[in-house]
């Protein structure tokens, strides 16, 4: 029997099994072959294209439509995966809307993008729905790279060494790889545990071996990785998670977003995961919009977005904040948190109004409380176990060129190294790209 | 793995995808970026004697006919031969070949109808290294007029009569380019082969007329006020070089013979039909002009593809494998029977087929309530007109009736053996069928 929407507390099952289904089922519905057609010729195919100019893995986003049109999916699937081998999980993920979408030439001219991550889905699809994987490992070098994180910057890394042949150990603190593909993309963005079959389906090309409950510190050190193997690739993402620093925030109730998304996208059941009745997100990014979100989708009554500054600072796309807004989440700008309130569990929170002056934020004195049950925390992730003697840049491995840090024989790339939108598509392009590096390095 | 390497008259190509001869194969800087983007092989844009060169309008040349959304499908260009000078195309066509071997370099030639005119130029292509030549037989416009072009493509006896000068005076392969523009192509083919050539290239442009300004009334593209008749080209035209490449490839006289196939190919199917119908190779420009020469990546990658899934090897495998089942329409087996059959899940109830089939075909579609469509079987005579109108693939397929069966529409039952028109009673020149 469903709880139903005004419940009060942290309970679980809200909704009744087939809403929560249906609410959690594709944010965008795969194509059905006469839908892929149409939209594939809608490509004018252009010179030195806008969208592949746009798109951080480089793809060749006008040929692979133009196989789509010609009747090969298949073919299509293969210059995707060339350039992005998590090309299937980017179709679902990617803010395309602020990427090759928004370049594309006809956003300018009428306002409506060709669909190229629809269409990448379904090339991408029909390939691994073959069970096929195009890709077959060269003759085997003999050198061994460890990477250290299987979320996408390290599953690209390994693709690309073991398609080239070398030996290639991936080790993750969690149960499972996938890094932030399995624990914390949108569930409706990552329906059926693809990310799952995704991880199967790339070690097809052999000469990857998992291990996971291994991090550094945690039976891993740099120094013996270095020793073990010819060369390393650190893509160990973003552990750590920005307190709010006010009173309140370790009341239980109060928890950091990124875990209440990998508890979601772990559970078996949506309708056991216990969400609050006033559900308060802190923050502006995708983060606080997927755990937005997806508390609204198991039922919640009220869910409120509260960013510090105004909208058009805020960092997760319109896209997303009109998907927010959509599926009835409040979004409160220009509010920062004062005080989390309550005794044993959270009763509700304090917020200031701000204004924003020469760019920095300050409180203009005028609050407001919300009542809240749950308080989620999304203000930022911080990099967490960084080896010592790997330099650092502004809170994140330093690196230069395709992925060197300042140790020798030491790459990394992701959201754990400078530089780059902390992406999935840009964790696949810069594994991949240290990947080159590497078998230069290794082959010279 | 599909390897696509062809061997076109002893002339090797990584792939069977030509530049046909036209300003994408102009000069030297078009043919190297074409040769860097993959295309197997070009044919350099016609030469003509030495001399004081051509000299076309400023231009607008080209006319368009459009589908939806402006996409191109047919081109009509008042193109002449090249306007460079011949020695300026000679050291470029060296140099270029010198550069990359491994790829088809052929010169397309046009020059006066007379012996002396094909053996000055002959000598100086001999000397380039290219690796064949192409006659141009084909221009309907601007040298037509000069005696030169089609105006001796339409006349077989100067077909065979050039192709056997150039047989006698040049040691490397003759393409013989044929202009469609002609009742029986099989005519100047014939006559081509008759003096030798080695092969034959088709279709040139089609005559043609696109459309007619209704303000300036002058055909488009209109130029100070008049328009002119140009040779029309691109996705359109496919279906009318097709049929040719497939007459000649089924003439008797011809079977058998090199044809390199020229017409609308703009993606890795049109290829394959076109070699399927017996070309050894594709030459292509209106997809390359219409798109940049990247479109050859899909053209590789598709035959490619298509190779393996069928298990083709070589491009050998497959060339002209449709031929024994091109027939005549009187050879077709009247005792194959099917019906219209439309799948109601895919259906969006346009109306298209019910619009088509009442209106214009033999009234077999049902138009029932709450825009259902239906099929009704004894009207049936499975024209396939609503298949080719629906605007969803596959939503009308044509379903095979059983030996057995009754055709509701004829009350007959449907036989499994063959028979055709020339034995049906209903023909005044039946001949009877053997016992």
């Amino acid at each position: 029997m469903a709880q139903g929407h005004q419940a009060s507390g942290i309970v679980a099952g809200r909704l009744p099994e087939e809403e929560i289904a249906a609410n959690f089922s594709d944010l965008h519905a795969p194509y059905a072959p006469h839908e892929a057609a149409v939209a594939a010729d809608r490509c004018y195919f252009c010179y030195d294209a806008p969208c592949t100019t746009a798109c951080p893995t480089d793809i060749d986003i006008p040929l692979f439509i133009r196989q789509i049109q010609s009747g090969q999916p298949e073919g299509a699937a293969r210059t995707i995966l060339e350039q992005n081998i998590l090309g299937g999980m980017c179709a679902r993920v990617c803010p395309t809307e602020t990427l090759c979408e928004e370049a594309c030439v006809r956003e300018t001219a009428e306002g409506k993008p060709v669909e190229i991550g629809r269409l990448q889905r379904y090339a991408t699809d029909t390939l691994m729905a073959q069970g096929v994987h195009p890709f077959t490992r060269a003759a085997a070098t003999g050198k061994r790279v460890a990477v250290v994180g299987a979320g996408p910057a390290g599953l690209s890394c390994a693709h690309r060494l073991a398609m080239l042949g070398h030996d290639v150990t991936v080790y993750d603190a969690k149960p499972k790889a996938g890094g932030l593909n399995e624990f914390g993309i949108a569930a409706y963005k990552s329906t059926d545990e693809f990310a799952a079959k995704e991880v199967d389906w790339l070690l097809q090309i052999g000469g990857i071996a998992i291990e996971t409950g291994k991090a550094l510190g945690a039976g891993l050190s740099l120094d013996g990785l270095s020793a073990d193997h010819d060369a390393v690739f650190l893509s160990i993402g973003l552990g750590g998670v920005n307190a709010l620093r006010v009173a309140g925030e370790d009341l239980p109730g109060a928890r950091d977003a990124v875990d209440f998304i990998a508890e979601l996208r772990q559970a078996d059941d949506l309708g056991a995961l216990p969400v609050g009745r006033n559900v308060v997100v802190i923050g502006g990014g995708m983060t606080a919009v997927d755990a937005a979100v997806q508390a609204k989708l198991l039922g919640a009554e009220n869910v409120t977005i509260a960013y510090r500054r105004g909208r058009e600072a805020m960092p997760a796309s319109r896209f997303e904040q009109d998907l927010a807004a959509s599926k009835g989440v409040k979004l409160m700008f220009n509010v920062m948190p004062v005080a989390i309130q309550g005794g044993d569990a959270v009763t509700g929170i304090e917020l200031e109004y701000t204004e924003v002056v020469d760019g920095r934020v300050k409180g203009t004195g005028e609050t407001v409380t919300l009542a809240a049950d749950q308080v989620f925390k999304a203000i930022g992730q911080t990099l967490d176990g960084a080896p010592d003697g790997v330099a650092l840049d502004g809170g994140k491995i330093a690196v230069t060129g395709a992925g060197r840090t300042s140790v020798a024989g030491v790459w990394a790339g992701g959201d754990c190294a400078a530089g780059g939108e902390d992406l999935t598509v840009t964790a696949v392009a810069e594994g991949r790209d240290a990947a080159m590096d590497i078998h230069s390095a290794l082959m010279a | 793995m599909a390897d696509l390497t062809t061997d076109f008259l002893g002339i090797k190509s990584p792939n069977p995808f030509w530049l046909a001869s036209a300003p994408p194969t102009d000069k030297e800087y078009n043919v190297r970026r074409a040769f860097e983007a993959g295309w197997g092989g070009v044919v350099w844009k016609t030469l003509g004697s030495e001399g004081p060169p051509v000299v076309n309008v400023n231009g607008p040349r080209y006319g368009a006919i459009y589908g939806a959304d402006r996409r191109l499908l047919g081109l009509n260009n008042i193109e002449l031969i090249t306007d460079r000078p011949l020695q300026t195309n000679l050291e470029e066509i060296t140099r270029v070949k010198k550069d990359y071997p491994d790829r088809a370099l052929i010169v397309s030639l046009m020059v006066p109808c007379d012996e002396e005119s094909w053996k000055a130029i002959l000598p100086m292509v001999e000397e380039t290294g290219a690796d064949g030549i192409e006659l141009n037989f084909g221009c309907p416009h601007g040298m037509a007029e000069r005696g030169m072009g089609s105006a001796v493509g339409q006349v077989p006896e100067y077909i065979q009569m050039v192709t056997e000068w150039c047989k006698q005076y040049y040691s490397k392969p003759v393409i013989v380019k044929l202009t469609p523009n002609i009742t029986d192509i099989r005519q100047p083919a014939r006559a081509a082969f008759a003096g030798n050539a080695d092969a034959v290239s088709l279709i040139n442009t089609i005559n043609s007329i696109v459309s007619v300004d209704l303000d300036q009334m002058a055909p488009q593209p209109t130029l100070d006020g008049k328009g002119t008749h140009g040779g029309y080209c691109g996705p359109a035209v496919k279906p009318i070089a097709m049929n040719m490449v497939a007459e000649i490839a089924r003439d008797p006289a011809t079977a058998g013979k090199p044809i390199s196939a020229i017409g609308g190919v703009t993606t890795w199917r049109d290829a394959a039909e076109f070699m399927a119908l017996g070309a050894g190779n594709v030459q292509v420009c209106t997809a390359a002009m219409t798109y940049g020469f990247r479109v050859v990546q899909e053209m590789i990658a598709g035959l490619s593809q298509w190779m393996d899934e069928k298990g083709y090897t070589s491009t050998s495998d497959f060339i002209g494998m449709a031929v024994p089942n091109v027939t005549d329409w009187q050879y077709l087996n009247l005792n194959y029977v099917t019906k219209a059959k439309i799948d109601q899940d895919a259906c969006i109830k346009c109306g298209r087929c019910y619009a088509a089939c009442e209106d214009t075909s033999h009234q077999a579609i049902w138009m029932k309530e709450d825009r259902v469509f239906e099929v009704n079987d004894a009207e049936c005579v499975a024209c396939n007109l609503c298949v080719d109108v629906c605007p969803v693939e596959d939503c009308i397929t044509m379903v095979e009736m059983q030996p057995g069966e009754v055709d509701p529409r004829t009350g007959k039952v449907v036989e499994a053996e063959y028979a055709n028109w020339t034995t049906h009673p209903n023909n005044p020149s039946a001949v009877q069928a053997a016992e």
